[in-house]
């Protein structure tokens, strides 16, 4: 008897041994552990461009975002806000002042600590391994709590059947139904595919840089490393991946 | 019992009126089985048809898991060609390039209604697609004609 309840537990002990290592294995999102996307936006660059909107343009265009008139019902991935709702820095100081009065670029930040990620009831919005904050719409069941989570306002959700307002649409991409939360995915349906964000390859001015921060070599990394670069309310310990360099 | 007839024959009345459509069913001739559009150019599906015809939607979802959640993005069927898992670019585009003769004709008769595309966007011959996901590879042998 002894014997065979020492087999028995050597058995399941080596079964639960292999499980573990093979669900470690299986689980790992292919070639995605060792990279950490980001954005910088060279924020001079892109007011240079005074009135473009190549980017958002772009990214509306390659995921159907659609143009819905009435503000209480726009949904947006990306667009501009007014430097001091982006920025609440209070004390005017000498390195952001040529920025007041002007609009910056806001998408979502793609945080490190995402607290719309952690409110979300069905795992429907998680962190990839590769930093992307990524919504899979199937398990989305629009209870807005990460749109009242996210402290930069970077979801929108779809009051309104948002086809009706597609102003061109491609079957690249899904529409979003009534009832769901969406925001922007970091193109990952484009960096699949080995390619950059829609955003960074529309810019004419090359004002936003895209890349990989555990890479040393990479360009955003020596970017943030040489100039002075900002982040949106790093105070609420979100870790904002969007470094806004002025 | 007293009104022992009526009781009974009330009874029976209400038996035949509820099951009143499944007679009809039965004593009427099957509806036609849906005359559906066959892919041009394509033989052969990523799985056996039988299967295809009982279980595309458990696969689609399986399809479905992986690309949202883990990130993979083809699929190697059992013959060993590797597709790109995706119900617009893929299904849709490189086999039944009509849906309404194939996915909606049979849907219909089978009286689901998936909401599928509430949010996923048929490819159209005249859309402006410009680009699309690798199709997929397509060997000579022979298999499962769809």
């Amino acid at each position: 008897m002894s014997a065979t309840r020492r087999c028995f537990l050597r058995m399941a002990g080596s079964a639960a041994a292999a499980a573990a290592t093979g669900a470690a294995l299986g689980c790992a999102s292919p070639a995605a552990a060792t990279r950490r996307w980001a954005m910088a936006i060279d924020v001079r660059k892109c007011l240079e461009l005074d009135g473009c909107r190549a980017c958002i343009d772009a990214c509306h265009q390659a995921h159907n975002v659609p143009a819905i008139p009435d503000r209480a019902h726009e949904v947006k991935w990306i667009w501009k806000e007014p430097f001091e709702r982006t920025f609440a820095i209070e004390d005017p100081d000498t390195v952001t002042a040529a920025l007041r009065g002007r609009e910056v670029l806001v998408f979502c930040n793609h945080c490190d600590n995402p607290p719309c990620v952690r409110v979300c009831p069905t795992q429907a919005t998680w962190k990839r391994d590769d930093g992307v904050v990524a919504i899979d719409e199937h398990r989305c069941i629009g209870c807005r709590y990460c749109v009242a989570a996210c402290p930069y306002g970077s979801r929108s959700f779809n009051f309104v059947d948002p086809r009706p307002f597609l102003v061109h649409t491609t079957s690249e991409y899904p529409t979003r139904t009534r009832g769901v939360v969406e925001k922007c995915n970091l193109c990952e349906e484009r960096l699949a595919k080995g390619q950059p964000p829609a955003c960074v390859r529309a810019c004419p001015g090359g004002a936003m840089l895209f890349g990989d921060l555990r890479d040393p070599d990479s360009e955003i990394r020596k970017t943030l490393a040489a100039r002075y670069s900002i982040r949106r309310k790093p105070e609420l310990g979100t870790r904002p991946q969007v470094y806004y360099v002025i | 019992m007293r009104n022992r007839i009526l009781i009974l024959a009330g009874l029976a009345l209400c038996l035949a009126a509820l099951t009143w459509p499944v007679w009809r069913a039965l004593a009427s001739a099957p509806a036609p089985a849906p005359s559906l559009a066959r892919p041009v150019g394509a033989t052969r599906c990523v799985a056996p048809v039988g299967f295809m015809r009982t279980s595309h939607m458990t696969l689609l979802a399986e399809w479905r898991d992986r690309v949202v959640r883990d990130g993979v993005r083809t699929y190697t069927d059992a013959d060993g060609r590797v597709v790109t898992m995706s119900l617009s670019g893929t299904c849709l585009r490189a086999c039944h390039a009509d849906k309404t003769k194939f996915c909606d004709r049979c849907h219909d008769y089978a009286g689901v209604k998936p909401t599928c595309w509430g949010c996923h966007v048929v490819p159209t011959a005249t859309g402006a697609i410009v680009s699309g996901p690798a199709a997929p590879s397509r060997s000579s042998r022979p298999g499962a004609a769809l």
